[in-house]
């Protein structure tokens, strides 16, 4: 203990500009990648890359596979792995999609589009997607079978059960309402966006604030209010930036018109009108708080951190281990429900091969999000982070023309070195884990 | 206090008082190791009962017991008179055992108060674990534990051996233990550190808590408990009041597996 043989308190050591401002040094690391990414896109695409339209499709094409991830996130915290979330994904779709045109119709005379449709439809997918987790999650954490195994099996049964019940067969059109939650087609329109950035950056100020306030009265450290200030600054302007994006992607005159016509009206010329917020990049939203604050803030998240960093320590500090486990893999069968929902309704009909080789995106999302694989360590931003370059890469190379093989293999290759640069800047920064 | 209360443990012996905790006849074996072989130990409220061995004699199996971590094979648990049943940690919390694990039992990734609470965080009114009370509470503890403890928002990976110690030791003592298991307290602390926990372990006695302290060193012993049992494989070689023997009496118990009168007779 050469640190407490008494000596007088040294003073703060010299602290660089990160270090006072107290930023994820490595989060900003990720996001200079993805700017980086996105602007060599914008120079090879003539602009096209980073035009409205272009980043508000990347936005909806990412949900799906964000959602899931930030589940993922909880689960190679504990040290185990999911292989089989694109398989649950495609049977909660194949029995949503069933319910829907189908069991609530036809059988309960329902009628389509029925006001009730799609609430149950989704409830009863969101089921079948927590009980089927919440039962690999008993195979692994009371029946002992390892995760990786179990999850492979899921990885064929749960997708082939899927393609049993449709017995292969598109399913489709989907709900009319339930179809809004898909993307382009329910979107909040550019005042209540606008309203939406301005609760966020409030809720965002409050916490940061509340936070520092909690700080200061315990008289903990807390970092220069200029810092926070500067924090302040670039949280306000990132969530109104990302509004100010989706609001300035004009819906096409013609569909505008075509809406206009729907409700009896005649559109008012060289009317143009932003989409905004799609109600799924929501969806996501509202999910990514939610798990954050899980993550952080309940015994639950502190359990799974715990276990993941020491699952002895854990269980000898009273921690039902096996229950966890349960639980963490149910949150990611719900998860994988709903990104059911959003894929299904963005796809317009549930088809067969939905969701394949999301397992493969989704664990690479995490991790190139800074999920370490060795467990204790991820964080929900990152995984969501992580989604959104992914998906930009295989966006961007597609536009620039890059062959369908080359694609894959940049991705594949982007996967390993991500992961080796977090290698490297962790031992850079000395930390164990 | 009653009349009761104010007994040393020595004299709470004499007069045959229900031991606080009766490990009786305990047996715990892995594959055909019989690491725990028909072993049986008391602690009185107030006393400090010394475990001695050599290594692989058994100690950490035998408290394990105790706390929850090991499932006997066969014996017997008392608390208080009562049979008791612990299956698991939580059990041993139920009957207010708490533990300082030789290996620790940290997770690396969190920080000191997250350790500290680990299973029984505080939370806010709405259910929210509330990190900076914890924070708080923790900085309290430390303070008088080891009062140059600072780093509070680090990962207890980033602590030194002794002062990844001090908060297994902190963890222990601030949830009001009426049993303490300490297996190696202080193995990797410093001098001074050491004698703060010798000065904790004074005042946990004086409050009528039941300490068993598992230590090598024969030395640390003769000045901390009442009585040592000692071990060897697996087996009790005999327990002892510490006011009765010599350092070189147990060393020669712990090398020798034999009672100091016994080795007198031969
Ligand atoms: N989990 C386990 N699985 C198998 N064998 C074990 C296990 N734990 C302990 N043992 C064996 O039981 C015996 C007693 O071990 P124990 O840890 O109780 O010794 P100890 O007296 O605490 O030793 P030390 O002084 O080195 O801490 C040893 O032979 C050990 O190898
Ligand atoms: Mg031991």
């Amino acid at each position: 203990m050469t640190e407490t043989t008494s000596q007088p308190i040294p003073s703060q050591p010299k602290r660089n500009l990160f270090q006072q401002l107290d930023l994820d040094v490595r989060l900003l690391g990720m996001i200079g990648a993805f700017v980086i990414l996105c602007i060599g896109f914008n120079i090879l695409t003539d602009g096209r890359f980073l035009s409205p339209r272009n980043l508000f499709n990347l936005t909806i094409q990412t949900v799906s596979v964000a959602i899931m991830a930030t589940g993922m996130v909880f689960v190679i915290v504990m040290r185990h792995i999911d292989l089989s979330v694109g398989g649950v994904l495609a049977v909660s779709s194949a029995v949503m999609a069933l319910v829907q045109t189908k069991l609530l119709p036809t059988y309960l005379g329902l009628g389509f589009d029925n006001p009730l449709t799609w609430i149950i439809a989704i409830a009863i997918g969101l089921c079948i997607g927590t009980l089927i987790g919440a039962f690999q999650g008993w195979l692994i954490g009371y029946q002992g079978v390892p995760a990786f195994i179990v999850t492979l099996g899921g990885f064929l049964v749960w997708r082939n059960s899927g393609w049993l019940f449709t017995s292969g067969q598109t399913i489709g059109p989907l709900d009319k309402n339930f179809l809004t939650l898909g993307g382009v087609n329910g979107t909040m329109g550019e005042a209540v966006s606008w309203a939406i950035g301005i609760v966020a950056v409030a809720v965002s100020l409050w916490a940061m604030i509340s936070s520092r306030r909690g700080r200061i009265s315990h008289g903990f450290p807390a970092k220069p209010a200029w810092a926070e200030g500067v924090v302040m600054g670039i949280v306000t302007a990132a969530i109104l930036g990302f509004v100010w994006i989706l609001n300035s992607y004009d819906i096409p005159t013609r569909k505008l018109q075509r809406m206009f016509e729907a409700k009896g009206e005649v559109m008012p010329e060289g009317l143009q009108v932003g989409y905004g917020l799609p109600i799924s990049v929501l969806i996501l939203i509202v999910t990514a708080i939610v798990m954050t604050i899980v993550a952080r803030r309940t015994r639950l998240g502190r359990y799974i951190f715990a276990t993941g960093g020491n699952p002895d320590a854990a269980e000898l500090s009273g921690i039902n281990i096996r229950f966890l486990t349960v639980k963490v893999f149910a949150i990611m069968g719900f998860l994988c429900a709903l990104s059911a929902v959003v894929a299904s309704a963005r796809l317009q009909n549930h088809t067969n091969d939905i969701g394949t080789l999301d397992e493969l995106r989704v664990i690479a999302a995490a991790v190139i999000g800074g999920t370490a694989l060795a467990g204790g360590a991820g964080t929900i931003y990152g995984a969501i982070l992580g989604a959104l370059v992914m998906q930009s890469l295989q966006s961007g190379m597609a536009m620039v023309g890059v062959d369908a093989p080359l694609q894959n293999i940049v991705v594949g290759s982007v996967l390993v070195l991500a992961v080796w640069l977090d290698i490297q800047y962790r031992k850079r920064m000395g930390a164990k884990l | 206090m009653t009349a009761s209360d104010t007994k040393s443990a020595k004299q709470r012996r004499a007069d045959g008082d229900t031991p606080l905790v009766e490990l009786k006849d305990i047996c715990v074996s892995f594959g055909g190791i019989h690491a725990v072989d028909h072993v049986s130990v008391d602690l009185h409220p107030g006393e400090v009962v010394g475990l001695l061995g050599h290594n692989g004699a058994g100690k950490s199996t035998l408290i394990k017991v105790l706390s929850g971590a090991y499932q006997m094979d066969s014996g017997e648990i008392r608390i208080n008179g009562d049979k008791a049943v612990i299956t698991n940690p939580r059990d041993a919390r139920t009957y207010n055992v708490e533990t300082i694990y030789q290996t620790l039992a940290l997770a690396d990734n969190l920080d000191a108060a997250s350790n500290l609470f680990l299973g029984r965080e505080l939370t806010t009114k709405v259910g929210l674990v509330d990190d900076a009370a914890m924070e708080a509470e923790c900085r309290k503890i430390m303070g008088g534990l080891n009062p140059n403890f600072r780093k509070f928002s680090e990962p207890v990976s980033a602590l030194s051996g002794g002062q990844r110690q001090s908060v297994a030791i902190a963890r222990a003592v601030y949830f009001n233990a009426k049993i303490l298991i300490m297996d190696e307290p202080t193995a990797a602390l410093g001098p001074q550190e050491t004698q703060m926990v010798a000065e904790l372990i004074q005042k946990l006695k004086a409050q009528g808590i039941g300490i068993f302290l598992i230590d090598h060193d024969v030395h640390a012993v003769m000045e901390l408990c009442d009585r040592a049992s000692v071990m060897k494989n697996g087996q009790m070689v005999g327990t002892v009041n510490i006011d009765e023997v010599t350092d070189d009496d147990l060393l020669s118990m712990i090398i020798l597996g034999k009672m100091p009168a016994q080795i007198a007779a031969e």
